[in-house]
């Protein structure tokens, strides 16, 4: 049998873990094994002050257990890609890494008072959106899809914890997760 | 729709090119990758990309704007968007100078890129269409397409071909409904001015001042509604074709104005002093017979020859009768992809009952009565039944007999009203029946009140 792990990174709130595993059990049907992932510093990029999420996934391939379908890893790091100023996270569209960051779903990020509820929201639909891409999904047009693209938490914030019924269907018609 | 379109990214660094890719691979586009000038030259070569991301600063001889300029020889649409690291104001210039889209400067925000994506998509969806439509449009009304195995006709459309190149004006009579407008379109899309514009006007339709304003426009203020110079539709046909449909409708002091366009090439807007010149082709039709017009002279002979340079003179449809069957079977092909609807063919005793009729709405009247059975009918062919209603129309009316106290005006708005129903809101049609012309007939629509 093949699971769908959620593996963080030292750094992670463990009750953030849990909401955003918990999420990901009651949609893909769990069960969902946590892992640990130690300390993601190896991806620091002294220039940027950001951390490159392709390293990232580059030793999640590596580090990915054999009985895991799909590895999905969370971080409270920056992320970033060489063309991007930053990235709420990134997946191999229909392979079987990803990674969420947490950095700038948090309020205290854009200088406003924390709000946890509003965190987790946010970590739990980043969580879906990247999990979705790792089982083919592309990015949905139907704004409140959690597949919508989203650059910026405003729009991550008038997305739904949920997939629209288009990519809920593409899902149960190819659940091992080729591209969709 | 996204996963139609591909985009290339070119970038010497892989990273940097794996990591746009994936980017937009997650939403949803087919993205290919180059790490070289050439190596994106090679690709172009063999495929169209939508968009090309190209990297400013590569090595090999051949940087950014050297591959951009060798993609848009092969592709002169291409959207192609400069990456760079480095941004000097001269680079960006350089860059727009030859021909590049956008330019952003890496690493750039999300959004940005994301927007700009999906603008340069929105357009080139447009573009598509728009291609589409046009084709579509062309092959409507194509000398090839015109449906007709009679000899006449045949004729018409061979000459259509011959005079479609040359400026000569062209003049196209028929009764209504036989297509003269069709004719017209077939001319102006087998010619040299295929791509510019064809303007219809309707002569009928507009009074003497207003047909005026719609030929030759005005200048502000040269009427009380005038509020804005308005160019006129000789104007907006401008190296193209103007489609003057029922020129044996308009006004003497018209018919002068129209003579002086047709030998000058130039005229004034209405309130206007500045001379404008125009470079349009004239093609004109019309229902009436026109050389009796000048016979009796309601139409100035030097109009006349002047219009009548090349004539055309499209047959009836109960002339052609062996097209009856042919124009059927198009339009139940045409109508049932345009109405949803599964008819694929006509029965014999239906295709007699259409032979039979006498047709004085012409072809257009054919389309109409394939319509309404293609709408009321319940199986895959069209049956007798179906055109019950060409029967009841055929019928020989009851004796009427006049209700006491009736005015000359109630009796007038009956007939009208009654008329336009027969033609089923043929206005052209209805105001032949009548015996009267369009823009009179316009009037007591108007003054009676009478719904179309």
């Amino acid at each position: 049998m093949k699971y769908l792990y959620v593996a963080a990174a030292e750094e992670v709130e463990r009750g953030a873990l849990a909401a955003v595993t918990a999420r990901l059990a009651a949609e893909f049907g769990g069960p969902v094994r946590d892992m640990e992932l130690g300390s993601v510093d190896f991806a620091f990029d002294a220039e940027r002050r950001q951390y490159g999420s392709i390293p990232l996934l580059d030793m999640l391939l590596r580090r990915c257990p054999p009985d895991a379908a799909k590895l999905l890893a969370v971080t409270e790091r920056d992320l970033f890609i060489p063309v991007l100023t930053f990235v709420f996270g990134q997946a191999q569209l229909g392979g079987r890494v990803g990674v969420v960051s947490f950095a700038r779903l948090r309020q205290e990020f854009y200088g406003l008072a924390a709000n946890r509820e509003i965190f987790l929201e946010r970590a739990c639909k980043e969580a879906l959106h990247e999990t979705g891409h790792l089982f083919g999904l592309v990015h949905c047009p139907e704004r409140k899809c959690a597949m919508s693209l989203a650059t910026t938490v405003r729009q991550i914030d008038l997305k739904d914890d949920a997939f629209c019924a288009a990519c809920g269907a593409r899902l149960r018609r190819n659940p091992e997760g080729t591209q969709v | 729709m996204k996963t139609h379109w591909q985009i290339l990214v070119v970038d010497d660094e892989e990273v940097m090119c794996e990591s746009l890719a994936a980017w937009l691979r997650e939403d949803g586009y087919v993205v290919d990758t180059a790490s070289s000038g050439r190596d994106a030259v090679e690709k172009a070569r063999l495929r169209d990309y939508a968009i090309y991301f190209v990297d400013l600063k590569m090595p090999g001889g051949m940087d950014g704007i050297e591959t951009m300029m060798q993609i848009r020889r092969l592709h002169p649409e291409a959207s192609i968007i400069i990456i760079t690291a480095y941004a000097t104001v001269d680079t960006a210039i350089t860059a727009m100078k030859e021909g590049a889209q956008e330019y952003i400067v890496k690493p750039c925000n999300p959004e940005e890129i994301s927007l700009l994506v999906n603008r340069i998509i929105k357009v080139k969806n447009l573009q598509r269409e728009n291609t589409i439509l046009r084709k579509k449009l062309t092959r409507q009304y194509c000398v090839h397409d015109v449906v007709s195995k009679n000899p006449r006709m045949q004729e018409i459309m061979a000459l259509c071909g011959e005079i479609a190149s040359l400026r000569s004006t062209v003049l196209i009579q028929g009764e209504s409904g036989t297509g003269k407008e069709l004719v017209a379109r077939a001319i102006h899309n087998a010619g040299d001015r295929a791509s510019k514009p064809f303007v219809a006007v309707s002569c009928a339709a507009l009074a003497e001042t207003l047909l005026e304003s719609e030929f030759f426009g005005h200048e502000k203020g040269s009427f009380t509604s005038a509020n804005q110079q308005k160019r006129g539709k000789f104007e907006m046909a401008n190296t193209g074709t103007i489609f003057l449909d029922e020129i044996g409708d308009i006004s003497p002091k018209l018919q002068v104005d129209l003579l002086r366009v047709l030998q000058d090439r130039s005229f004034y807007r209405v309130g206007g002093s500045e001379e404008v010149r125009v470079d349009v082709r004239v093609v004109a039709a019309t229902h009436v017979n026109l050389q009796q017009a000048v016979a009796e002279g309601n139409f100035r002979d030097d109009l006349y020859y002047r219009l009548n340079v090349i004539e055309i003179r499209i047959p009836p449809l109960r002339a052609r009768r062996e097209d009856i069957p042919l124009l059927a079977d198009h339009f139940v092909e045409r109508l049932s992809h345009e109405l949803g609807k599964d008819v694929s063919e006509v029965s014999e005793g239906a295709l007699r009952l259409l032979l039979d009729h006498n047709w004085p709405g012409n072809v257009r009247e054919l389309e109409n009565a394939v319509e309404r059975a293609m709408v009321t009918c319940r199986g895959p062919v069209l049956t007798e039944s179906d055109f019950g209603f060409l029967a009841q129309a055929a019928a020989p009316a009851p004796v009427w007999a006049v209700p006491a106290g009736m005015t000359i005006e109630d009796m007038e708005k009956v007939l009208i009203t009654a008329t336009i129903q027969r033609t089923q809101g043929n206005i052209k049609e209805a105001a032949s029946v009548l015996g009267i012309d369009r823009s009179t007939l316009y009037e007591k629509i108007k003054k009676y009140e009478i719904p179309r």
